[in-house]
């Protein structure tokens, strides 16, 4: 194990805001990619229903 | 079964593509999120600490994924626009299309975590040599792409002039492979090639390939999920479209 504790594991032996700078944007830009997936869906599902009520 | 008597083209209809990558998404995604959460459990608990750059080097469990799949999504992107240039096949090209945003947040990811890497090791954000300047060229190819295509308003007409942009940039990707054997760079060599054995400690090796392969099955999870909505969106004139939303 390369950890004492959480603390020294949050730290990244000085290197925290390189370290979790790099894994936090990645996690955000995936979430963000996946949530405007869903809403592009979305969008597309309201557009035709609309379209089928016009019909 | 002979192999001629396979209809190969029998999911290149959109009316049958659609339900398969509906089919196939959840796998993908479920194997990413598995392989991820093995990934950072060897990178961050098991990997031991680098005897030069301490836990800075950590970075290489999202840097390096992140930039093979800039360049796999670009292959695969200029190879399916290719398919639907030649042969006037539309699926091929909304694949390409589908491709493109996650292959520039790749190519964006690859970039923003090499100058968080960069800055504790080599002192500097940024240089403009040939390995960062190429990666930089291949943002702007996918951007270029995209607009390109978003600036034409038949969808037919702006996946052939997007093709052809691709097709071109393609000559960029074998330059950022090689650039650090072409050139001199601060950028250090292949950690990894198929001709010698890796230059890095096993278990680092082991994390590193383990998220290469989360990000990849993201890539694939993410790209059918668009391609989906892709099609829907050129089709949804079409009485399938519709059902397929309904259930969707």
């Amino acid at each position: 194990m390369n950890w004492v504790s959480w603390s020294d594991f949050w730290a990244m032996g000085g290197y925290a805001g390189y370290v979790w700078g790099s894994f936090g944007i990645v996690a955000a830009t995936l979430a963000a990619e996946l949530l405007a997936i869903r809403a592009r869906r979305r969008a597309l599902q309201r557009l035709v229903a609309d379209a089928g009520d016009a019909a | 079964m002979p192999l001629t008597d396979i209809n190969w083209f029998y999911y290149a209809a959109p009316q049958r593509f659609v339900p398969l990558a509906g089919r196939l998404v959840p796998w993908f995604g479920a194997a990413a999120v598995l392989l991820g959460l093995a990934g950072l459990w060897v990178g961050f608990f098991v990997a031991p600490t680098d005897a030069t750059q301490g836990e800075a080097y950590r970075i290489i469990f999202v840097h390096v994924p992140a930039a093979w799949m800039s360049m796999i999504v670009y292959l695969a992107m200029a190879f399916w626009a290719g398919i639907g240039l030649a042969f006037n096949a539309r699926l091929a090209s909304m694949m390409a299309l589908a491709l493109a945003p996650t292959g520039a947040l790749m190519t964006f990811l690859a970039l923003w975590t090499g100058a968080l890497w960069g800055k504790p090791t080599w002192g500097t954000w940024w240089v403009w040599d040939a390995r960062l300047t190429s990666e930089l060229l291949l943002l702007f190819l996918y951007i270029g792409y995209l607009s390109l295509h978003a600036a034409i308003d038949d969808p037919r007409r702006a996946d052939r002039a997007a093709a052809l942009l691709a097709l071109v940039g393609a000559v960029n990707v074998p330059i950022i492979y090689f650039s650090v054997q072409w050139w001199n760079t601060l950028h250090q060599g292949a950690s990894v090639s198929l001709t010698r054995s890796p230059s890095m400690a096993t278990t680092m090796l082991t994390g590193m390939l383990l998220m290469a392969l989360a990000f990849w099955a993201y890539c694939v999870a993410v790209a059918l999920a668009r391609l989906r909505i892709i099609v829907l969106e050129r089709e949804r004139d079409t009485a399938w479209a519709r059902r397929a939303l309904e259930a969707a």
